[in-house]
């Protein structure tokens, strides 16, 4: 199994460059998601400025709502639920592709992105009540900060869609070749990353601000 | 709200004949030099050699003109405000109004820091680590022609706010609330957020390529341990990319909210906190200075190392102290803003690190004296910047440690002590490196090497220059200057700022003298031809190849055996008198060209510019242009393109033949 998915580029391969070089240049399907990874982990960090952001500013309410008042578990909860298993389903998307299924590969990639819309449908919901409340990101400086934190959230996920969209088409014009593998790869360690993100939101931004 | 946001006739500066003249002379000169460039036929070049090309030497070259151009730029600005401050003394108000001058000195920053010692650094690692690694080329190269073509993308926004509206007049970090929208309505710190984004992502890609090639993609036995120091700082730096360039993101894109959609982050009202914008900016500031200085340190140890014919001592020490450098950088940014108020203990934690992290520098400067001691100093143009930084960078590290003592730093905060400090480290530290790199790689790129006589006399003049410029500053700044004074009331101050402006002439003669030698350079480039690919008897991987090297550096990647790969095989085969037997040659992938990048970077200066102007139509047409190149690009069936095994072998025959002739010579000299 671990051969038959690095020799399609499918996992890392489990690089035994100890550092000591004697390999040489390694090969793209190490190379490439290596460099994704980077590329997510400075993600990370410009979410950890934004969560510090956040931080400071919870209790800058100037005299307007504040978490507690704002914030409901349970649509929360059903967000989650989506976004958790659309990466899941991602996952069966991956291992589909291994097997270069076209069929299953789509339809679990189509489901990866109709949980996707469903979680964003919610965000906007909850952001489109919260404003219609007059709680919107002008109303205080909390504000800014939180519907900042969880739209730049949600727009890694809209940016996802796209990219998950643009996949499907080229999987379907184009067929599992190994750099469109690579790709496919690639978004789906984008999408389990912002599941980690989203774990933290969930936890610091909605139920910490909810405790009473 | 109209068809062009609020972009009319009166943005362009009709009645004030400074900028409108130069952005005309400018732009005439653009035209002009395109002109000249068709009329010679040489477009078709210039876009498959160069603006399409994924070549990592290529790409650095840009990197690197397009750095010393602006250099021209943040200079014109840096005379502009000596003159102003020689001239603005009493009852004269001098020629520029504070508005301008204000612009000027934010524009001279923002410009030295983000479009020229960034792109010159980013241009010598681009260059040289794929080559000190012996690998063909970077792990992403058409991620990093993007990368280039952002940079450009940033640095032709700022140019354009000459021409179209104004430049921010908030510094170069745009603090706020004096950057929110209630303070300066107008688009000059659009201009300046815009910029600075759109070059930023190309920044952040550069990192992640950078990072990925020298951890991943290395000759056969280059081992970490045996890479250059100028890999080293470049690894560090590009480390601190990646950890820094994402929170100068947000601080950003934080005050742009604040700016175009009313957020309160950072306003007087809505519970908005202005200091939380000097945190986020300076966790991002700090490293940065060691993004910039790292790699010039690089380039001091090759430097030392080679022109001192001895290994470069303490080499594992140096990587520890970078390291350390780059993680301690992190750990030191409250020390811009003593003055906040966070309190004794806060103050002296941070001020102790700042004090800290001057050791690792202090072990490298020892390393590079002691590279020198007993060595056979070749006093080549590169060796004066080398000894010219270490006499300098010392006194600036004291006044910095000076700096980092909060109850001093309480009296010196914003004063013109500050000013001549990060001056004095910038200068010799990074500007110096850049010109010894310059005179040192330079044959390495064209094939000839630079004059020596014009190259010293430009030395003379930076160093004459710099000291004269700022030393006067620290004197004023003790008398109490505050840095940014568009006009000054004290006369006895006068002595001492015409001084500084003729420190600045100095190093504008020394500027101007650098364009004089390259003309020169070229013209008698026949007496100095590099024939052999190694003018400067060097010790890497880079001077193995020929000057200038085939598209993919190396027939074969070398096999490296120890530290200081090359030498190693230099001192074998003089001792042989023979070369390493021939191998066996293969036909070479090499990525194909693509204009991806500067089209991607047309629609993100577009983009921006509709942005700025709030023109929304043009700037959603500019994200759909942008994301449709892309997909092009994706769909691509074509990556690569081989070159023939016979191209190949012939071209590694003729580097045999010369290096062999060469060889009988040095092994005949032994």
């Amino acid at each position: 199994m671990t051969s038959e998915a690095a020799s399609i580029g499918l996992t890392h391969g489990g690089s035994e460059d100890t550092g000591l070089g004697h390999r040489g240049p390694e090969s793209k399907s190490i190379v490439v998601p290596y460099g994704f990874w980077l590329f997510v982990l400075s993600d990370m960090v410009l979410f950890s400025a934004l969560f510090a952001t956040y931080a400071t500013l919870t209790h800058a309410t100037d005299g307007g709502p504040t978490a507690l008042e704002l914030f409901s578990r349970k649509l929360v909860a059903v967000e989650t639920i989506a976004l958790l298993m659309s990466s899941f389903v991602c996952g069966l998307a991956i291992i589909t592709a291994k097997r270069s299924n076209m069929l299953w590969t789509q339809v679990w990639l189509l489901l990866t992105g109709l949980l996707g819309a469903v979680f964003l449908f919610i965000e906007l919901y909850e952001f489109g009540s919260m404003i219609a409340e007059g709680a919107g990101p002008q109303r205080s400086a909390f504000l800014s900060a939180f519907f900042t934190l969880v739209g730049c959230h949600g727009a890694h996920v809209t940016a996802g869609l796209l990219w998950l969209g643009t996949m499907m088409a080229q999987i379907w014009a184009k067929g599992f070749k190994q750099h469109i593998l690579r790709r496919l790869l690639c978004f789906s360690i984008f999408w389990h990353a912002l599941d980690i993100i989203w774990v933290a939101i969930f936890t610091i931004v909605y139920l910490i601000g909810t405790l009473p | 709200m109209t068809l062009f946001g609020r972009l009319t006739w009166g943005s362009i500066p009709f009645n004030e004949p400074i900028p409108l003249i130069t952005s005309l002379v400018m732009m005439l000169a653009i035209a002009a030099i395109a002109f000249w460039v068709w009329r010679k036929g040489w477009w078709p070049y210039l876009w498959s050699e160069y603006i399409t090309s994924p070549d990592h030497k290529r790409i650095g070259v840009m990197y690197i003109v397009l750095g010393l151009l602006m250099f021209v730029r943040g200079f014109a600005d840096a005379i502009m405000m000596r003159a102003q401050q020689s001239l603005a003394i009493g009852a004269s108000q001098g020629y520029l109004p504070p508005e301008h001058y204000n612009q000027i000195f934010s524009a001279h920053g923002t410009i030295m820091i983000f479009f020229v010692a960034m792109p010159l650094v980013i241009g010598f690692m681009n260059f040289v680590v794929p080559l000190q690694l012996g690998v063909r080329d970077v792990a992403f190269p058409t991620m990093n022609n993007v990368s280039f073509w952002l940079t450009a993308s940033g640095a032709l926004l700022v140019n354009l706010s000459l021409f179209l509206g104004e430049f921010a007049r908030t510094g170069w970090l745009a603090f706020p609330p004096l950057s929110e929208k209630a303070f300066s309505p107008g688009v000059g710190v659009d201009y300046y957020l815009v910029a600075l984004q759109i070059s930023g992502v190309g920044t952040v890609l550069t990192g992640v390529n950078f990072v990925t090639t020298i951890l991943k993609i290395r000759a056969p036995g280059m081992s970490y341990l045996r890479m250059p120091v100028f890999c080293w700082t470049a690894l560090a730096s590009n480390l601190l990319i990646i950890a820094a360039f994402p929170v100068l993101t947000v601080s950003l894109a934080l005050l742009m909210l604040d700016r175009y959609l009313g957020f309160h982050f950072f306003t007087n009202d809505g519970g908005g906190n202005s200091m939380l914008y000097m945190n986020l900016i300076w966790v991002w500031g700090h490293p940065e200075v060691y993004i910039l200085v790292l790699p010039a340190f690089g380039i001091y140890s090759e430097v030392a190392a080679t022109f001192s014919g001895k290994p470069l001592f303490g080499y594992r020490s140096m990587v520890f102290a970078t390291l350390f450098i780059c993680i301690v950088s992190f750990c030191v940014w409250l020390h811009h803003f003593f003055t906040m108020g966070a309190g004794a203990n806060v103050n002296a934690v941070f001020g102790i690190a700042s004090m800290i992290i001057g050791i690792p520098t202090g072990v490298k400067i020892y390393n590079w004296l002691f590279t020198m001691y007993g060595g056979r100093l070749r006093f080549n143009v590169p060796v004066y910047y080398l000894i010219g930084f270490m006499l300098l960078f010392v006194g600036g590290g004291l006044t910095g440690v000076l700096l980092a003592i909060p109850p001093v730093d309480f009296i010196t905060h914003n004063t013109l002590f500050l000013v001549a400090h990060f001056h004095h480290v910038i200068i010799p530290g990074v500007v110096f490196a850049i010109f010894a790199g310059y005179h040192y790689w330079f044959p390495k790129a064209f094939g000839f090497t630079l004059d020596e006589r014009l190259g010293k006399a430009v030395f003379w003049c930076w160093f004459i220059g710099f000291n004269l410029a700022f030393m006067p500053l620290y004197v004023l700044g003790f008398w109490g200057g505050t840095r940014r004074l568009q006009h000054i009331s004290d006369p006895s101050w006068a002595p001492w700022l015409h001084v500084a402006f003729l420190g600045a002439a100095i190093i504008g003669l020394g500027l101007a003298l650098t364009v004089v030698q390259l003309l020169y350079s070229i013209k008698t480039r026949d007496r100095r031809m590099d024939v052999t690919g190694d003018p400067w008897d060097g010790r890497t991987l880079e001077w193995l190849t020929l000057s200038p090297p085939p598209h993919y550096n190396f027939a074969v990647l070398p096999d490296v055996h120890g530290e200081e790969a090359y030498w190693t095989r230099k001192q074998t085969a003089i001792k042989q008198d023979q070369l390493i037997k021939e191998p066996d040659y293969q036909p070479i992938e090499m990525p194909v060209n693509t204009p991806t990048g500067v089209i991607v970077a047309f629609f993100a200066s577009v983009c921006g510019f509709a942005i700025i102007w709030y023109i929304w139509w043009l700037a959603i047409l500019g994200l759909i242009g942008a994301f449709a190149i892309f997909v092009w690009y994706a769909w691509r069936d074509e990556h690569e393109h081989i070159i023939p095994v016979e191209e190949v072998r012939a071209n590694a025959r003729e580097r045999r033949r010369i290096r062999m002739e060469h060889l009988h010579q040095l092994s005949q000299s032994v």
